[in-house]
C-alpha cells in the first residue's frame, strides 16, 4: 500500500511537471503580451515592465524561473492587478469554488444515484422513463443555458431566489443546480445500466434464496456493485464540475476562480493563467488519485499493491 | 415414509415476444424425509423451472406459474404471499445454484454472507450467528474457518466456493435443500468431493435434497429416486434401480446409452439424434415422438397414459400399451 502510494506520487509530480511544461510553451505561443494594448504604453516603460517580470529573457530561462518558483509554490505576482500575487487571489478564490464544486458535487451524486436506482428497480416503467427523460435533458442541455433559464425563470420572473451573487447559503441553490444537472444525469444514467445488469448476477439471486428482503438486497448486495463504474467517472466527472465553475461563476458572479482564470486569459496574464492552471490540475490528479483509492476499498479484487495470492 | 414436498400438476409459462414458452407442462412428483431425489433431462427440458418455482424464484414477469400447486407440508407455496415466502426461502428451503464462481458476492467476505443469512431467520445475536456459521464452514470441509471468515469469494478455488455456498445454503437447517447442477462448473475429482459431502451432510441433518442434473454419473452416486423430464413434462421416474436397470421409456435408455461406461468393454456411445421440440407450441402427443425409434402412429396424434409399472416407477409411454406389447412381441 505504501509502495504504491509512493510510486503514485511520483507520478502524479511528473504529470504536474508535463502539465506546467506544455501550459508554459502553449501560453507563450499565443501571440500578444500583457502590455499589448489598445492604450499604447510608452516604449520605455514598457521595456522596463518586460524586464521587471523577466519577459525580455529568453523563453528557456523564463521557463527556469518559473519551474523554481513552483518548487517554492511562489505563483508570483500577477501583472494586472500589480497590488496582489497569485498566491493572495487563489487564497481568496479557490475557498469559494471549493463551496460550490463539492456542494453541487454531492447534489449530484446524491440525486444521480437516487435517479439511477429507482429507474432500475421500475425498469421500463413510467418512473424509469421520467427519470430517464429528466437524465437526458440534464445531459444535452449545456450549464450555462441551465443557468441563464434558471435565472429567467426562478429569479427574474417569479423573484424567488437572488439573481447572482455569493453572501447566503440562499445564493448557492441556482449555481448549484445550474452546475449539477449535467454530472446528475451522467450518474444516474451510469447507476441505471450499472444496477440493471448487478440485478441479473447470479449472486442476487443467492441473496434472494437466502429470503433477503428486498432493500437489503439492494442496498447491501446490489448498489456497492453497481457503483465501482460510477466511481470510475466521479474522477472526470469532479474536474468538468470544477472547469464547469469558470462559466457558472462568471454569470452568477461569484467571486471564486473562475473569474481570475478567464480574465486572465484575456489579458495575457501569465503568472494567473500559470497558477490557476497548475492549481487546477494539482487537485485534478489529487481526485483521480483519490478515486483509484476508493475503487481499492469498494472492490476487494482491487488490490493497490503488487503481490499478494494471485 | 413423510412426504414433505408434493409438486402437483406445475405448470409454468414464460411470456416473450416471440409469445408464451410453457416451460413446465404438468409435472407431479412428491420428495420424502431424508431422501435425495434426482431431476434429470438435457438443457431447457424444465427441470430448473420446476426446482425454482419450488422457490419461487421464478422472475415474474415474464415468469407464472399458471397451473398447478406446491405442497410444503401442507402449506401451498403458489399461493403464500411474498414477505411469508421470505421466511420460507434458506430456512425451510434452500437453493444450490450451479456455478460457483458467480453465486457469491465479490465484495462482500463469505463469513458476512453466512451470517446475515442466519440473522434473516433466527433470533440470535451476531457472535452466536458467527458460531453457527464457523460450525456450518468446519461441517463442509473448509480448513481453519476462522481466518477464511474474514476473506472475499475470489480468495478460493471453485470447489472451496461451492463448499461455502452449501454452508450458506445450510446454515439455517433447511428442511430441503434444492441443488440445480451442484457440480457441473466443478472438474471431476472436486465433484466427487462435493457428492460426498452432500451423502456426509445427509446423513448427519436428514435433509431432503432435490438434486438437478443431466449427468447420470452424479445420479448413480446420489440419487435415491429418479424424475426423467423431457420438454416440460415428467416421462418416466422411478427408483434409481428401477432407472437404470430397467429403464422403459425410449428416452430415458437413450440418456442411459449416450454415457460412457467403465464396466462394459468396446460399446459404442449412441447418441439421441435431433433436437427437443420447441415450447413455444408444443406437439400434442408425445414430445419424444420425432427422435424415438420405437415412434407410432399414436405417438404423434396423442400424449401416451402414465403406465404405473411398480409403487415408485411409471412412465408415459405407447410401447406400455397391451396392443404394443403384442404387437413387439410377434414381431420377435
Amino acid at each position: 500500500m505504501t509502495a504504491y502510494i509512493v510510486k503514485r506520487l511520483i507520478a502524479m509530480l511528473v504529470t504536474l511537471w508535463l502539465i506546467i511544461t506544455l501550459t508554459f510553451f502553449l501560453m507563450h505561443s499565443v501571440p500578444g503580451s500583457p502590455f499589448n494594448e489598445e492604450r499604447a504604453t510608452n516604449e520605455t516603460v514598457q521595456k522596463n515592465l518586460e524586464k521587471y517580470y523577466h519577459l525580455d529573457e529568453p523563453l528557456i530561462v523564463q521557463y527556469g524561473l518559473y519551474l523554481k518558483s513552483v518548487v517554492t509554490l511562489d505563483f508570483g505576482p500577477s501583472i494586472k492587478k500589480s497590488s496582489q500575487t497569485v498566491n493572495e487571489m487563489l487564497g481568496r478564490g479557490f475557498p469559494v469554488s471549493f463551496e460550490l464544486g463539492i456542494v453541487t458535487l454531492i447534489v449530484a451524486v446524491i440525486s444521480g444515484i437516487t435517479l439511477g436506482i429507482i429507474a432500475a428497480l421500475r425498469h421500463n416503467g413510467i418512473l424509469d422513463y421520467t427519470a430517464m427523460t429528466i437524465a437526458v435533458l440534464g445531459i444535452s442541455i449545456p450549464n450555462f443555458v441551465m443557468a441563464t433559464l434558471l435565472i429567467q425563470q426562478v429569479a427574474v420572473n417569479w423573484g424567488i431566489l437572488p439573481v447572482a451573487t455569493w453572501v447566503s447559503p440562499k445564493h448557492m441553490i441556482l449555481p448549484t443546480l445550474a452546475l449539477a444537472t449535467g454530472p446528475m444525469a451522467i450518474i444516474a444514467r451510469l447507476t441505471r445500466s450499472s444496477m440493471l445488469e448487478v440485478l441479473t448476477q447470479d449472486y442476487i439471486r443467492t441473496a434472494k434464496a437466502k429470503g433477503l428482503s428486498p432493500v437489503k438486497i439492494i442496498f447491501k448486495h446490489a448498489l456497492r456493485n453497481a457503483l465501482l463504474p460510477v466511481v470510475t467517472v466521479l474522477g472526470s466527472l469532479a474536474a468538468s464540475i470544477l472547469t464547469g465553475t469558470f462559466v457558472i461563476e462568471k454569470i452568477f458572479a461569484i467571486p471564486g476562480m473562475g473569474k481570475y482564470f478567464v480574465e486572465s486569459i484575456n489579458q495575457r496574464d501569465y503568472p494567473v493563467i500559470m497558477g490557476t492552471t497548475v492549481f487546477y490540475s494539482a487537485i485534478l490528479i489529487m481526485m483521480l488519485f483519490l478515486v483509484d483509492i476508493a475503487y481499492g476499498i469498494l472492490d476487494p479484487r482491487i488490490k493497490l499493491h503488487k503481490k499478494e495470492g494471485s | 415414509m413423510e412426504k414433505i414436498l408434493e409438486v402437483k400438476n406445475l405448470h409454468v409459462s414464460f411470456k416473450t415476444y416471440g409469445g408464451e414458452v410453457k416451460a413446465v407442462r404438468g409435472v407431479t412428483f412428491d420428495l420424502y424425509k431424508g431422501e435425495t431425489l434426482a431431476i434429470v433431462g438435457e438443457s431447457g427440458c424444465g427441470k430448473s423451472v420446476s426446482a425454482q418455482s419450488i422457490m419461487r424464484l421464478i422472475p415474474n414477469p415474464p415468469g407464472k406459474i399458471t397451473h398447478g400447486s406446491i405442497l410444503f407440508k401442507g402449506m401451498d407455496l403458489t399461493a403464500v404471499k411474498e414477505p411469508q415466502m421470505r421466511n420460507i426461502r434458506g430456512a425451510d428451503i434452500s437453493m444450490i445454484f450451479q456455478d460457483p464462481m458467480t453465486a457469491l458476492n465479490p465484495t462482500i467476505t463469505i463469513g458476512e454472507q453466512i451470517i446475515e443469512g442466519v440473522l434473516q431467520h433466527k433470533q440470535v445475536t451476531r457472535q452466536e450467528a458467527k458460531k453457527t456459521a464457523l460450525e456450518m464452514l468446519d461441517l463442509v470441509g473448509i480448513p481453519n474457518p476462522v481466518e477464511r471468515l474474514k476473506h472475499y469469494p475470489h480468495q478460493f478455488s471453485g470447489g472451496m466456493r461451492q463448499r461455502i455456498v452449501i454452508a450458506m445454503a445450510l446454515v439455517c437447517q433447511p428442511e430441503v435443500l434444492i441443488a440445480d447442477e451442484p457440480t457441473t462448473a466443478l472438474d471431476v475429482t472436486i465433484q466427487a468431493q462435493i457428492l460426498d459431502l452432500f451423502k456426509e451432510i445427509q446423513s448427519k441433518t436428514g435433509v431432503s435434497i432435490i438434486l438437478i442434473t443431466h449427468d447420470l454419473g452424479v445420479v448413480a452416486q446420489v440419487a435415491d429416486r429418479v424424475v426423467v423430464m423431457y420438454a416440460g413434462k415428467i416421462v418416466e421416474a422411478g427408483s434409481r434401480r428401477e432407472i437404470f436397470y430397467t429403464p422403459q421409456h425410449p428416452y430415458t435408455k437413450g440418456l442411459l446409452n449416450s454415457v460412457p461406461r467403465l464396466d462394459i468393454e468396446e460399446t459404442e456411445l449412441v447418441p439421441i439424434g435431433g433436437s427437443p421440440p420447441d415450447l413455444f407450441s408444443p406437439p400434442t402427443g408425445c414430445p419424444f415422438t420425432a427422435r424415438c425409434a420405437y415412434a407410432m402412429e399414436v405417438c404423434d396424434r396423442k400424449y401416451p397414459f402414465k403406465t404405473r409399472l411398480s409403487q415408485e416407477h411409471h412412465v408415459d409411454c405407447w410401447l406400455q400399451d397391451e396392443r404394443a406389447i403384442k404387437m413387439l412381441a410377434s414381431i420377435k
